[in-house]
C-alpha cells in the first residue's frame, strides 16, 4: 500500500489522541503549576501540532529533504526571535 | 534588410547538439493558447502558461521601471543646484519616496524571479510548467493590485512623504496616506510569497528525472535559495506593516515609548525582512550571470558547487544581518558589535561568487556580446558595492556615514549596478529566447555604454559628498555639497537617455520576423535546447539532462 494512504484505524487513533490531549490541555489549565504552566501547555501543544503534521499533513512519510525544509522554517522564526535578545537583553 | 550583426557574429558559435535537431517551425507559445478556450486579449489575462505570465510581468515590470526612473531623475535634478530647482519641498519628499518604494517593491524584488524566473525556471529544469500555475496567475493579480493601490494612494489625501521605510513615529504621525500605501506594500509581498512557494515547489517536485541537485543550472539554484528567503522573510514584512494600520487606525501603542512600545522595534521588524530583501533582489542576479560567463567564455563554471554553497550561504547569512541599519537607532553595544560581526560574514560568500566568475573567464575562449558587456559591468559595479557595504557594516565608520549619501550611493551600486545591470544583461541573454527575435548589437551596446557612464558619474559624486557628511533625503543642501550635486545631476542627464535607448532597442527588435536560433549563443542549459520561442509545452521531447549543466565540450568554437 502507498504510504501515503493511511488507514481510517490510524487516523482515528491519531484524531482519539488530539482529543485526549485537548482535554489534558483543559485540565491542566485548572491546576496551579506556578511558573511552570505556560512550559506545560506549549509542550502539549507542540505535541498535538507535531501529530497533526507528521499524520495528517504525511510529513512522516516525506523525504528528508521535506522534513528539514519544514524544521528549518521553525529554526528561523527561532532565529529571528531569539536574536533581537541581542538587542533587548542588553540594552 | 535590416542589418543583424548577430547574425555573423554568432552564426558560427553556434552549438551544434542539441539546438540543431530541432527547428523551429515548432508553433510557439504565442500561438498556442493556454487553456485553449481563450483568445485575443483574454488568452493573456487568463493564461496558465508561465512563460506567458512571465511577459505580463515584464510589461507591467518595465512601466514602474520607467515611471520610477523618470521620479528618480526629478529628485536629483532638482538636487543638482542649492535652494528650489524643479519642484517644492514636499513634493520632493513624495517623489523619492515613490522613487523607492516603486523600484523596490515593484520592480527590483518581483523583476528577476517574476519575470526570468516564471520564464525559465521550468525550462532549466526540463519540466512544461511551474507546480501551481492558477497560484502563478493569482501572483500576478495580487502584484497588479498592490500597483494599482499605489497609484490610488498619489491622487488620495496626498502621496507618502515618508521614505520607502515607513519608519515610526512619523509614519503612525503623518496626515499623508501611508495606510493605503502600506496595505498596497502588503499584498505585494503576499504574490512575492506565493512565486517563491511555486518555485520551491516545483524545482522539489517537478524536476526532469536525471536531474539530480548538483545538476541543476545555477539560475535555478539561485532562484531556489531566492524562493526561501522570499517565503520565510515576506511574512515578517506583512505582520510589521499590518502593525502600523493597527497603529494608525486604532492607536495601540505598540511602538509608542509612553504606552510601553518601543520604536526600535519597529526598525528590527521592518529591517528583519528588507534586509534579507536585498537578496531576493541581488540573488537572482547573481544567478544570471553566473549563467552568462560560461557561456560567453566558452568555459565550464569555476566552481558550480562554490557557488551553489554561496547563493545558500548568502540567503542563509543574509537573514541574519538585519540590524546592520541601526547602529545609530539606540539598539545596545552587544547588538551592534554581533551584528557587525555577521554582516561581514556575508561578505564571504559574495566574494567567492566574484573569484568564480572572474576565474572563469579566465583562459576561457572569450566571446564579446551585449549580454556579457553588461555582465562585466555589474561584476565591477557590484564589487563597488560589496566592498563599501563593508564601510557601513563596520560599526565605528557606520557611525559617520549612517544616513548620509554614501548609503544612498552604495546602495544604488549593489541595487542599480548589481541587480539593475543583471536585469540588462539577463534581457539581453535571453530576450531571442523570449522572443524568437534578435536585437541590435550596436545600439545594445551604445546604451550599456551610456548607461555605466552616466552610473559613474552619478553615483561617485555620492560617496564623497556622504563622506562629507552631506545627509540623504534632505532637499536643500550647504554650498560646499554643490559641486557634487551638479555632477550627480550631470550623470543623470546621461544615464536616462541611456536606459531609454535600451528600452527602444529591444521594443525595436520586435518588428523584426522571428527568426532566432534556438540557440543564438552556443548556451549548454535546457532552455538553449528548445526552440526560440518555445512551444507551449517547452520540450517537443522529454528533455535529456547532461551530467553536468556546463559542459562545453561539445559546443564548437571560432
Amino acid at each position: 500500500m502507498d504510504p501515503h494512504i493511511q488507514s481510517y484505524k490510524k487516523l482515528g487513533g491519531v484524531l482519539g489522541v488530539l482529543l485526549v490531549l485537548t482535554a489534558v490541555t483543559v485540565g491542566v489549565s485548572r491546576l496551579d503549576l506556578g511558573s511552570l504552566s505556560l512550559g506545560v501547555a506549549m509542550v502539549i501543544a507542540g505535541t498535538k501540532s507535531a501529530l497533526v503534521l507528521l499524520f495528517f499533513m504525511h510529513l512522516k512519510y516525506e523525504s528528508w529533504l521535506i522534513r528539514g525544509s519544514f524544521l528549518m522554517t521553525i529554526g528561523v522564526l527561532a532565529l529571528f526571535i531569539g536574536f533581537m535578545f541581542w538587542d533587548v537583553g542588553f540594552r | 534588410m535590416i542589418p543583424r550583426p548577430w547574425a555573423v557574429s554568432t552564426e558560427r558559435n553556434r552549438a551544434i547538439p542539441m539546438g540543431e535537431t530541432m527547428s523551429n517551425a515548432v508553433t510557439s507559445f504565442y500561438d498556442t493558447p493556454f487553456p485553449a478556450r481563450f483568445r485575443g486579449v483574454w488568452s493573456w489575462l487568463f493564461t496558465l502558461d508561465h512563460k506567458r505570465i512571465a511577459l505580463l510581468y515584464l510589461g507591467a515590470a518595465t512601466f514602474w521601471f520607467i515611471i520610477a526612473v523618470v521620479l528618480g531623475f526629478l529628485v536629483r535634478m532638482e538636487l543638482m543646484t542649492p535652494g528650489r530647482t524643479i519642484m517644492g519641498a514636499e513634493t520632493y519628499n513624495a517623489a523619492f519616496t515613490l522613487h523607492g518604494v516603486i523600484m523596490i517593491f515593484l520592480f527590483v524584488i518581483p523583476a528577476m524571479p517574476a519575470i526570468f524566473g516564471n520564464f525559465l525556471l521550468p525550462i532549466q529544469i526540463g519540466t512544461d510548467d511551474v507546480f501551481f500555475p492558477k497560484l502563478n496567475l493569482l501572483s500576478w493579480y495580487l502584484y497588479m493590485l498592490g500597483g494599482a493601490l499605489a497609484i490610488v494612494s498619489l491622487f488620495a489625501d496626498g502621496p507618502p512623504d515618508t521614505g520607502w521605510t515607513f519608519y515610526v513615529p512619523f509614519s503612525v504621525s503623518t496626515q499623508t496616506n501611508v495606510g493605503l500605501t502600506l496595505t498596497a506594500a502588503f499584498i505585494l509581498g503576499l504574490s512575492s510569497m506565493l512565486t517563491g512557494l511555486n518555485f520551491i515547489t516545483t524545482v522539489h517536485r517537478m524536476r526532469v528525472p536525471g536531474m539530480g541537485w548538483l545538476q541543476i543550472p545555477l539560475f535555478t539554484w539561485s532562484l531556489y535559495a531566492t524562493a526561501w528567503v522570499q517565503l520565510l522573510a515576506t511574512p515578517v514584512l506583512s505582520i510589521t506593516l499590518l502593525l502600523v494600520v493597527f497603529e494608525r487606525v486604532f492607536g495601540t501603542g505598540l511602538f509608542d515609548p509612553a504606552r510601553g512600545g518601543d520604536p526600535v522595534l519597529y526598525q528590527h521588524l521592518f529591517w528583519m525582512y528588507s534586509h534579507p530583501a536585498v537578496y531576493i533582489m541581488i540573488l537572482p542576479g547573481m544567478g544570471v550571470i553566473s549563467e552568462i560567463i560560461p557561456v560567453f567564455s566558452r568555459k565550464s563554471i569555476f566552481g558550480y558547487k562554490a557557488i551553489v554553497g554561496s547563493s545558500i550561504g548568502i540567503a542563509t547569512a543574509g537573514s541574519l544581518v538585519w540590524a546592520h541599519h541601526m547602529f545609530t537607532s539606540g539598539m545596545s553595544d552587544v547588538a551592534v558589535f554581533v551584528f557587525s560581526f555577521l554582516t561581514f560574514i556575508v561578505a564571504v560568500p559574495s566574494a567567492i561568487k566574484v573569484f568564480s566568475w572572474v576565474s572563469t573567464m579566465y583562459k576561457g575562449s572569450i566571446l564579446m556580446t551585449p549580454p556579457l558587456f553588461f555582465a562585466l559591468c555589474f561584476i565591477y559595479l557590484f564589487s563597488v558595492g560589496g566592498l563599501t557595504g563593508l564601510v557601513l557594516g563596520a560599526a565605528g565608520p557606520n557611525i559617520q556615514v549612517h544616513d548620509t549619501h554614501f548609503v544612498v550611493a552604495h546602495f544604488h551600486f549593489v541595487m542599480f549596478g548589481g541587480t539593475g545591470f543583471s536585469f540588462f544583461a539577463g534581457l539581453h541573454f535571453w530576450w531571442p529566447k523570449m522572443f524568437g527575435r534578435m536585437y541590435h548589437f550596436k545600439r545594445a551596446y551604445l546604451s550599456a555604454i551610456l548607461i555605466v557612464t552616466g552610473f559613474m558619474l552619478h553615483y561617485v559624486p555620492m560617496f564623497i559628498l556622504g563622506l562629507q557628511g552631506m545627509p540623504r533625503r534632505y532637499y536643500d543642501y550647504l554650498e560646499q555639497f554643490a559641486p557634487g550635486n551638479f555632477f550627480a545631476g550631470l550623470g543623470a542627464l546621461i544615464m536616462v537617455p541611456g536606459l531609454f535607448l535600451m528600452v527602444i532597442n529591444l521594443m525595436v527588435s520586435l518588428k523584426q520576423p522571428v527568426d532566432a536560433p534556438a540557440d543564438p549563443w552556443g548556451g549548454t542549459t535546457l532552455e538553449w535546447s528548445v526552440p526560440s520561442p518555445p512551444p507551449l509545452h517547452n520540450f517537443i521531447e522529454r528533455p535529456r539532462p547532461g551530467k553536468y549543466p556546463y559542459d562545453f565540450s561539445r559546443v564548437r568554437t571560432p
